[in-house]
């Protein structure tokens, strides 16, 4: 069995501004086929979570590791980290003029395979889950992302986490700006993987809606570039229904943090992509 | 030049001589009666430039002729100079010149003939005269053109034209395509090997016909090559142009195509990989001269190397004929190292107002961090991402040609291209990761 473990991990990201910390210190252990969710308030540092984990040359990981079944991932190269096992869906995925989904596809599943999959199975199995996830075929002959509304770009996402089979994935609030439909077809596609690879989730979400279709197993509160409180799929609900206020209250100090997280996320955002969830 | 209301403006009239703004432009800027209070629109300077003064020529009023004699030794300074390197070119310009035929390859096709023919023959000078003097030193230098003419009706019927090693002495040429009426066909020019070449393409494409012509520049590292292309667009007639100038020293591709008749149409494409040291430049010039004629002019470059230099000017005139023109042009540099030079520049003059549009866009711009995280995320090692990137920004032109064959081939022209440049990548990293 896998495991992910995250370790004290201390994060800083790159701004116009200079560096500035953003994760303070974060544990967390996620064994292949369990699902953690991890909430939290905006500009708590989440998304530099994800983005650490997958190793975007913007974050820094200024102590602490992320070790995958023992092998420290902070040192390998974001491509290495994707063939030894961790997949990152992303919130804002960018768009490749000129590439096709499908050269594209075949492409990274070449490379997290080590050799090109038979051809028939693959296009088979590339028909299948496009189908699953209501992906019109003339997808396939788009180029990535290219001109692809909102819904349309996270289902890509969940296209390649059921096509490359990793062995945990986070999903950087792939519930946001999805209607219900959209939703539920997501979350039907993150399920299938679970079952059919034993997948570990790291679910990254500010909102408790995706949790009704996806169970987590673990919630997590993220705080202030740290989780504060863990707990069941009942610290959801009480989430839900309280908000995030007495945590965010819990300490001046990291209200101060959140402020500077606040404005790195929104730094990073607006770079990383201007519009999205058309 | 009166204006319309009494508002105050805030460019004194001392300062917009009448002598140097015609009654209509003088009234087109004057504010509207009963219209605006304060400052009339148009009153005041805009930001980038002195609007009151007129260009110092429009791109019509060029000067054209046959004649070597009748143009002077470019400076250096010149619009349509300024960023060649002239010192490289010279003897192309100016020099004594060798126009006598040479040898050309071709496989025969239905629907396509190629011959040699005399100056005195009327498809010479049917397209166009030379617009400077590299130009028409080449056209004075020849005797013979060497004539292509299309008259099948296949879409997909291709012709390939190609010469090679046409060695290191200056010289001239002079090439007439000709598709008749309602003719179809593909013209694919294929240059390679040694060269240091002036000369003239004209292209003629009649009533109904649908055109496309290919020129590929693939030549030596060391050539020299300068063309002017010139096209006329007949009636409800389209021109495909691709500009594909992959390898060569200095490589100078200008077309000029003419919509003349009403309903011509043309696309205008480009593809160019400059590399360290090495200088392509391409100046379009679309001419809508004919009522609903149509354009659509793209050009994407990537430029990688020490001294890598790209020039693309898009001209684009508009005159007060070419009611319900439509009109969009653009250029695209991928820059994939430092040291390079892209200069890009859509110059627009529209003389009618009753259009159905006029665009242009340009950028220049670094490789895309964010493409390349997103696509190592998925196990695609940097190398490829790169190769992946590059590939399909210019797969885009190479997509329009409209010839699996060519297209074939010139991806895996690229796709050499891309390996070298990658290989710089690798070296750059190396160095990178030791200085650390």
């Amino acid at each position: 069995m896998s495991v992910l473990e995250i370790k004290d991990l201390h994060v800083s990201v790159d701004t116009e501004l200079g560096s500035k910390q953003i994760l303070r210190g974060v544990n967390l252990i996620i064994e292949q086929g369990q699902t953690h969710a991890i909430m939290g308030p905006n500009g708590s540092g989440k998304s530099t979570l994800a983005y650490a984990i997958a190793g975007h040359p913007k974050y820094h990981v200024t102590s602490g590791s992320i070790l995958l079944d023992g092998e420290e991932m902070t040192t390998l190269s974001v491509d290495a980290r994707a063939r030894a096992g961790l997949f990152l869906a992303m919130q804002y995925p960018v768009e490749i003029p000129g590439v096709t989904v499908t050269n594209f596809l075949r492409t990274a599943k070449t490379a997290i395979d080590g050799s090109a999959p038979p051809l028939r199975g693959w296009i088979k199995d590339v028909k299948s889950s496009m189908s699953a996830l209501r992906m019109d075929s003339t997808f396939a002959e788009r180029n990535v992302n290219e001109g692809f509304s909102g819904g349309e770009k996270k289902r890509n996402e969940i296209l390649q986490l059921e096509l490359l089979k990793p062995k945990f994935a986070v999903l950087d609030e792939t519930d946001s700006g999805l209607d219900v439909d959209a939703l539920k077809i997501v979350s039907e596609g993150v399920n299938r993987a679970k079952s059919n690879t034993d997948l570990g989730v790291l679910l990254i979400t500010h909102y408790n809606r995706i949790l009704r279709y996806i169970t987590p197993d673990f919630v997590h509160v993220f705080v202030a570039g740290q989780v504060v409180e863990s707990g069941g799929p009942e610290l959801a609900v009480q989430l839900e229904n309280e908000g995030y206020d007495e945590y965010v209250k819990a300490s001046a100090a990291a209200a101060a943090a959140i402020a500077s997280a606040e404005a790195a996320d929104a730094a990073v955002t607006s770079a990383a992509a201007p519009a999205v969830n058309a | 030049m009166t204006s319309a209301t009494p508002a105050p403006t805030t460019v004194p009239e001392s300062t917009v001589p009448d002598s140097t703004v015609p009654e209509a432009a003088a009234a087109a800027f004057a504010a509207p009666a009963g219209g605006h209070r304060g400052e009339p629109v148009g009153s005041k300077s805009h930001t980038d430039g002195a609007w009151h003064e007129m260009p110092v020529q429009t791109r019509s009023e060029r000067y054209a002729s046959a004649d070597v004699g009748d143009f002077d030794d470019p400076s250096g300074h010149e619009v349509d100079w300024k960023l060649t390197p002239i010192k490289l070119v010279a003897d192309l310009i100016s020099g004594p010149l060798d126009g006598s035929p040479y040898d050309v390859t071709a496989s025969p096709v239905d629907g396509f003939t190629l011959s040699w023919i005399d100056r005195t023959d009327d498809r010479f000078g049917s397209a166009g005269l030379p617009e400077d003097k590299a130009s028409a030193n080449a056209w004075s230098s020849v005797d013979q053109a060497l004539a292509i003419d299309v008259t099948g009706e296949s879409p997909s019927a291709e012709f390939v034209v190609a010469r090679s090693g046409l060695g290191t002495v200056a010289r001239g040429a002079h090439t007439v395509i000709t598709a008749a009426a309602n003719s179809r066909g593909l013209v694919i020019l294929e240059n390679s090997g040694d060269a240091r070449l002036t000369e003239n393409v004209e292209i003629v494409v009649r009533d109904g016909a649908e055109l496309t012509v290919v020129s590929v520049q693939e030549w030596n590292d060391s050539a020299v090559h300068l063309a002017s292309h010139f096209a006329q667009v007949g009636r409800d007639a389209t021109l495909r142009h691709v500009v594909v100038s992959l390898g060569g020293s200095v490589v100078r591709v200008n077309p000029s195509i003419h919509l003349s008749s009403t309903g011509s149409n043309t696309e205008a494409y480009g593809l160019y990989f400059a590399d360290a040291g090495q200088h392509l430049e391409q100046r379009v010039y679309i001419d809508h001269e004919a009522e609903n004629s149509r354009s659509r002019v793209k050009y994407k470059g990537a430029l990688q190397g020490e001294g890598a230099h790209s020039v693309w000017v898009g001209d684009v005139l508009i005159r007060q004929t070419a009611n319900g023109t439509d009109s969009y042009e653009e250029n695209r540099n991928l820059v994939l190292s430092e040291g390079t030079r892209a200069d890009s520049i859509p110059n627009l003059e529209i003389e009618t107002g009753n259009i159905l549009g006029a665009g242009h866009a340009s950028s220049t711009g670094r490789f895309d961090d964010e493409q390349l995280f997103y696509l190592q995320s998925r196990g695609i090692s940097e190398e490829e991402a790169r190769r992946l990137v590059v590939r399909g920004f210019l797969a885009e032109i190479i997509q329009k040609i409209g010839s699996d064959a060519v297209e074939e081939r010139l991806t895996r022209a690229v796709e050499a291209e891309l390996v070298d440049a990658v290989a710089g990548f690798a070296a750059d990293g190396a160095a990178e990761g030791a200085v650390a």
